[in-house]
C-alpha cells in the first residue's frame, strides 16, 4: 500500500525540516554545487544551508498547497554536506545537490538563474558564494560546448607544437578603421597569429563595425600572403541586440576570417550559447572575454568563483577564453588559475582542494579551449607563460608587442623569438623559469628586434598581491 | 638605444616567407635537432617526415615521404629519414610532424632542413 498522501499545513517551517538531509547519497545525474556560506548571526549552519538549497531549487518562505500537488522529493535540492571553511571561523562550505530535472537541457541560463538567483539577495545569508559547480555528464551532453575546440583549431589555423600568439591594439578607443587595419597589419607580418579587438571596441561613431572588418581583412590577407603562415584577428561582434550580433558574424564570414569574438559576460549567456551554434554551423572560430567578471568573481565571500563561470562557458561555447596570467598586472593565483586552465582544457578533473577544485568533473567528448593569458605581460614573462600555461594557451600581448620601440612588427617579431626559443628550451629538457634569462639572452643574438625588447621592459615587474586567495588554514 | 630598424619581410621576397614552429630562430645544429626528435619520442607520438616546394607552403597537405614512422624509437632512424627526404628534394623545406593519436592532433610540427628561398 502505498503511504498516504500528507496533510496541507499552512505556516512558515524552518527550512532544515525538508531541505536539510545530511544522509542523502548523490546521484550520478545530480548538478552538485559548492557554496561558501556568511550566516546572519543567530542562524545556525544547517538552518542557512538549507535555505540556500530551498531559495535555488524549489522552496519559497512559507509553505503553498499547491506544494502538495508535486512530488518535491524528486525536484528540490538538498544540503547535504556542511564543512569548515580553513582559515575563516565565520563561514562554512555547504554542499547542495539539485536532481537534473530542476533545469532546462542545454541552458547555462536556466541552470544560473537558479543557483545564483534570488538566493544571493536572501536575508538569512549575509554573504553567499558559488565555489563550484559539478555537471553530471548527462547535463553535459546536452549542451553544445566550444564550437571548434582546441584540435580542431590548430587544424584549421596550421600552428602546432606552441603556444598561439595574440596582440590587442591600443590605443583600444578612438582609432580610424584604417589606421586600426595598420596596426594589425603590422602586427601580423612580425610574426603573431592573432590580434584582437579591444572589448571595448564594438562600432562606435570613430570606427564603425563594418569598416574595421573590411579593412582588418586586408591587413590579413596581405600578412597571410607575406609570412606565408595563416593569420586572424579576433573581430569583436558583441552588440546591442542577437540581430545585430549575427548581422557582424555573417559579415565576418563573408570576408573569409577565420574568427570573431563575444563578451559573454555583457552580452550574456542566451547570446553566446547562440553565437557559439551559429560558429559550429558555420566554421568559424569563437574568442571569448570575460569583461565584468571581476565584478561577479573578486571578492572571495560573495559572488561567483571564477573556476564556475569558466564551466559555464565551457558548456555555453567558445575556444579561447581569458584566464588571467598569474605572471601579469591583473588579479590571479597561481595553483587556483591552473585548476581552472585545467578545467577550460582537459577532459576529466579531478576534486584537487590545493587549486581549489571541489568536485571531480567529466566533460566526456566535450572539446576544450585555448586559455588565453593576456594583460601586462612581455619578452620577459615568456619563459614563466610557456612554463605555466603549455602549449594549449595564447599569449596575449598589448604593450608588449606594440610598445616596442621599433614598431609592431619589431614587437611581434621578439615576441615570436622568445617564445620559440622557450619552446625550444623547454622540448630540450630545460628548465625554463630558473633558466629564462639566459634563453632569451642567448635567443637575442640572432634577433635584434628581441635584444631591444628586452632593453626596453627589463625592469618592469608588477607584484600586486592576490585579493582572492585560496581559503587555506593560518599558519 | 641602438638606432631604429626597418622590420624586413616582402611580398617579393621568398625569404620572408615563414612556415610554423621554429620558423623564427636561426636553423638548429644537428646536435639540437636530435634534442627535438627525443622530446617528440619521449611523448609517445609518431613521428613523419613531410616536404614541400619552398613557394607552396601555405595548404594543410604537404608531400608525406613515405608513412609516418609508427613504433619508432629511434631518434637516428628518424633524423636518418628526413636526411634522406633532403637529399632526394634538396631544394624543399622538410618538416617533422608529431601525431599524437590520444589527442587526434598533432603534437608538434617543426621544420628541420629549409629549402632554397633565393
Amino acid at each position: 500500500m502505498k503511504p498516504a498522501a500528507k496533510a496541507y499545513s499552512a505556516g512558515v517551517k524552518d527550512y532544515r525540516q525538508t531541505y536539510w538531509e545530511p544522509n542523502y547519497q548523490v546521484t550520478e545525474t545530480d548538478i552538485l554545487a559548492c557554496f561558501k556560506i556568511t550566516p546572519q548571526p543567530g542562524v545556525s549552519r544547517e538552518e542557512a544551508a538549507a535555505a540556500v538549497a530551498a531559495e535555488s531549487s524549489t522552496g519559497t518562505w512559507t509553505t503553498v498547497w499547491t506544494d502538495l500537488l508535486t512530488d518535491l522529493d524528486h525536484y528540490k535540492g538538498r544540503a547535504y554536506r556542511i564543512e569548515d571553511v580553513p582559515g575563516d571561523d565565520s563561514r562554512f562550505y555547504a554542499f547542495i545537490a539539485y536532481p537534473i530535472d530542476l533545469f532546462e537541457e542545454g541552458s547555462v541560463v536556466n541552470v544560473f538563474t537558479s543557483l545564483v538567483g534570488n538566493v544571493f539577495g536572501f536575508k538569512a545569508i549575509r554573504a553567499l558564494r558559488l565555489e563550484d559547480v559539478r555537471f553530471p555528464i548527462a547535463y553535459v551532453k546536452t549542451c553544445g560546448g566550444p564550437p571548434n575546440g582546441i584540435q580542431v583549431e590548430r587544424d584549421k589555423m596550421d600552428k602546432y607544437g606552441r603556444p598561439l600568439l595574440g596582440c590587442t591594439l591600443k590605443p583600444k578607443l578612438g582609432l580610424s578603421a584604417k589606421n586600426y587595419g595598420r596596426a594589425t597589419y603590422e602586427c601580423l607580418r612580425g610574426g603573431l597569429d592573432f590580434t584582437k579587438d579591444d572589448e571595448n571596441v564594438n562600432s562606435q561613431p570613430f570606427m564603425r563595425w563594418r569598416d574595421r572588418f573590411e579593412f582588418v581583412a586586408e591587413a590579413i590577407h596581405k600578412a597571410e600572403a607575406e609570412t606565408g603562415e595563416r593569420k586572424g584577428h579576433y573581430l569583436n561582434v558583441t552588440a546591442p541586440t542577437p540581430e545585430e550580433m549575427y548581422k557582424r558574424a555573417e559579415f565576418a564570414k563573408e570576408l573569409d576570417m577565420p574568427i570573431i569574438m563575444h563578451d559573454f559576460l555583457t552580452g550574456g549567456f542566451c547570446a553566446n550559447t547562440g553565437l557559439a551554434n551559429w560558429c559550429r554551423d558555420n566554421g568559424m572560430l569563437l574568442h571569448i572575454h570575460r569583461a565584468m567578471h571581476a565584478v561577479i568573481d573578486r571578492n572571495p565571500h560573495h559572488g561567483i568563483h571564477f573556476r564556475v563561470l569558466t564551466k559555464a562557458l565551457r558548456l555555453s561555447g567558445g575556444d579561447h577564453l581569458h584566464t588571467g596570467t598569474v605572471v601579469g598586472k591583473l588579479e590571479g593565483d597561481r595553483a587556483s588559475t591552473l585548476g581552472w586552465i585545467d578545467l577550460l582544457r582537459e577532459r576529466y578533473i579531478k576534486e584537487d582542494r590545493s587549486r581549489g577544485i571541489f568536485f571531480d568533473q567529466d566533460w566526456g567528448s566535450m572539446p576544450g579551449a585555448f586559455a588565453v593569458a593576456s594583460g601586462g605581460i612581455h619578452v620577459w614573462h615568456m619563459p614563466a607563460l610557456v612554463s605555466i600555461f603549455g602549449d594549449d594557451s595564447v599569449l596575449q600581448f598589448g604593450g608588449g608587442t606594440l610598445g616596442h620601440p621599433w614598431g609592431n612588427a619589431a614587437g611581434a617579431a621578439a615576441n615570436r623569438v622568445a617564445l620559440e626559443a622557450c619552446v625550444e628550451a623547454r622540448n630540450s629538457g630545460r628548465e625554463l623559469e630558473r633558466e629564462g634569462k639566459e634563453i632569451l639572452t642567448a635567443a637575442a643574438k640572432s634577433s635584434p628586434e628581441l635584444r631591444i625588447a628586452m632593453e626596453t621592459w627589463k625592469e618592469i615587474k608588477f607584484e600586486f598581491d592576490t585579493v582572492d586567495k585560496l581559503d587555506v588554514a593560518h599558519a | 638605444m641602438s638606432t631604429m630598424q626597418d622590420y624586413h619581410s616582402r611580398l617579393s621576397d621568398p625569404a620572408s616567407r615563414k612556415f610554423g614552429t621554429f620558423s623564427y630562430l636561426p636553423p638548429m645544429s644537428a646536435q639540437d635537432l636530435r634534442k627535438q626528435v627525443d622530446y617528440l619520442l619521449a611523448q609517445g607520438w609518431a613521428p613523419a617526415i613531410e616536404h614541400t616546394e619552398p613557394q607552396h607552403t601555405r595548404g594543410s597537405y604537404w608531400y608525406m615521404w613515405k608513412l609516418p614512422m609508427f613504433g619508432e624509437t629511434s631518434a637516428e632512424n628518424v633524423l636518418a629519414e628526413a636526411e634522406a627526404c633532403r637529399k632526394a628534394n634538396p631544394d624543399n623545406h622538410v618538416r617533422l610532424v608529431g601525431y599524437d593519436k590520444l589527442r587526434q592532433t598533432q603534437g608538434t610540427s617543426m621544420v628541420l632542413f629549409r629549402g632554397k628561398t633565393a
